[in-house]
């Protein structure tokens, strides 16, 4: 768990503080999204959590202990750190950019080699074939799977992770954004992500802090953000799309209707979204769909109805 | 015929030549090695004082453009002839390239390299010693090779102070209009400059970082 409590930085020669009077709960285990524009304080608040930048006023707990009587050093080697220009050691092979901070915690080569090569698996790289090479022979994207399994590599309770996946070209990014969530669930960390994009806010956060100007503005899950947004600002800074962008959230088979129509003429997967769902009706000119489970039996009726009740009521999410 | 009555001078005086050549790379050595141990710590130790930087940079940019001559001139007053102070002229004329490379190679570094470092719990020594020397390495190298390349070429000069030296079969050969001695002096300084230049040139390659050599 990591607790902020009020808060405060300002940077000599501004007139507004970068932080003012931030107060923020994150659960342990939960990947909490800061989101804002530019200069509202989030990478800011991210790098005070391991003292990269020092507060002016206020406290940061992290796991019941305030970093500010931890040693800066060791409490960075106990957090992953990830930033969006990766900055991997180019002198050193991938195998070494990775074991950075097991050397530095002085672990054994033989339990390093094995750590390396397990997480080379774990995000997707055969370590056979990269374990030796060097940082400019790889692609953007993979340069920035190696910056994961680097801060990965102590298995850190706690990441910081600054706009990790903003470099990297759209289709690329949603496949690491997908890849990191599968990896996430059987890990289990803490994780502080700062992004400026809305939509990987939505897809990566199971709580979103939308800060403006330094201040909090509404700290919550995504769909309660999309469904209830505190003021005009955090309105306008989800988008018009909204509820669409909620749509996506929900599954198909969350918002099966017991009696619908007889026989729908097109099929969607039970995993699939509701946005999914609706492009569906869409396209094929139908409000009803019968939604499949993965054996492709019939679960049940999906209608436009339903989807429509489901963007008022805010339904249940695929969390 | 010039070349061969040169070479015969070699033959008949062998002592004289190798005891010149052997002062001319123990001085050019001496002076390089002196530069090393006084910039290389120095440029390291202001490269992230941004004003120390500037200073310095600045002072060794004026040093360079200082005739090495001059600088064996201004040397002779104050220390007198010999040894001693064309080793002192000669530091001075390699330290200019070696400050200024390290000062600018350690802050070229990228910044995200470094805050990467920072991030992940390296303390401030085990930044530069892990992670700025290395990747500065090429670019202090070349400034030790321009130096290195200097100073053997300006080593000859140290003859006007009496520092002894490949430059004496060079002053003599002028005074006594005797061009096989000039030539005895030049071509195996010319030869040491060029030899020189290779043989750094490739202590650069080999202590470039695998993974930043360019093939």
């Amino acid at each position: 768990m990591i607790e902020i409590r009020g808060l405060v930085k300002q940077f000599p020669g501004t007139a507004h503080p970068a932080v003012e009077h931030l107060t923020l709960t994150i659960p342990e285990g939960d990947v909490c999204v800061l989101i804002g524009p530019s200069g509202c304080g989030k990478t800011t608040t991210m790098r005070i959590i391991n003292r990269m930048i020092e507060p002016d006023a206020g406290s940061v707990i992290v796991a019941g202990q305030d970093v500010m009587r931890t040693d800066p050093v060791s409490l960075r080697r106990s957090i992953g750190y990830v930033i969006q220009q990766v900055g991997l050691f180019p002198h050193w092979s991938i195998a070494d950019n990775i074991a950075t901070v097991p050397k530095l915690l002085g672990w054994t080569d033989h339990r390093i080699a094995a750590r390396v090569d397990e997480l080379l698996a774990l995000v997707g790289m055969e370590p056979e074939t990269y374990r030796s090479r060097f940082p400019r022979e790889l692609s953007g994207g993979q340069k920035q799977r190696i910056g994961v399994a680097r801060a990965l590599a102590a298995d850190p309770p706690v990441m910081l992770m600054d706009e990790p996946f903003g470099a990297i070209d759209p289709i690329t990014r949603a496949r690491l954004q997908d890849e990191f969530l599968r990896i996430l669930r059987g890990l289990k960390k803490t994780i502080v992500f700062v992004t400026h994009d809305i939509d990987e806010a939505i897809k990566m956060g199971d709580r979103i802090a939308i800060l403006r100007d330094g201040a909090l503005v509404q700290y919550d899950a995504p769909e309660a953000i999309l469904a209830r947004p505190a003021d005009a600002f955090v309105e306008s800074f989800v988008g018009t799309d909204r509820a669409l962008k909620r749509l996506a959230l929900i599954r198909a088979d969350a918002a099966i209707e017991a009696s619908g129509p007889a026989a729908p003429s097109h099929a969607i997967a039970a995993h699939a979204s509701l946005r999914d769902a609706l492009a569906m009706m869409l396209s094929n000119g139908t409000d009803a769909l019968a939604v499949t489970d993965s054996g492709g039996s019939i679960l049940g009726a999906l209608t436009l109805a339903g989807i429509r009740a489901h963007t008022r009521s805010g339904g249940e999410a695929n969390h | 015929m010039l070349l061969l009555e040169a070479w015969q001078f070699i033959v008949d005086h062998p002592q004289r030549f190798f005891g010149a050549l052997s002062t001319h790379v123990a001085l050019s050595a001496a002076a390089l090695g002196l530069a090393i141990a006084i910039a290389l710590p120095v440029g390291i130790l202001i490269a992230d004082r941004h004003r120390a930087a500037l200073i310095a940079i600045s002072a060794a940019n004026i040093g360079r453009t200082l005739p090495s001559l001059a600088v064996l001139a201004v040397a002779m007053p104050i220390l007198g002839t010999g040894f001693v102070p064309s080793l002192f002229a000669l530091t001075l004329l390699a330290l200019p390239p070696i400050l200024i490379n390290t000062c600018t190679a350690m802050r070229q570094v990228d910044p995200d390299i470094v805050d990467a470092a920072r991030g992940m719990g390296m303390t401030r020594t085990q930044i530069v010693r892990k992670v700025e020397l290395p990747i500065a390495t090429p670019v202090i190298f070349a400034g030790i090779r321009t130096a290195a390349v200097q100073v053997v070429s300006g080593a000859v000069l140290a003859a006007y102070i009496g520092g002894g030296g490949l430059g004496d079969f060079i002053t003599a050969g002028i005074a006594m209009m005797a061009l096989p001695q000039l030539l005895v002096g030049a071509i195996p300084a010319t030869l040491l400059s060029i030899g020189t230049d290779r043989l750094f040139g490739h202590l650069q390659k080999v202590l470039t970082p695998a993974g930043m050599r360019t093939r």
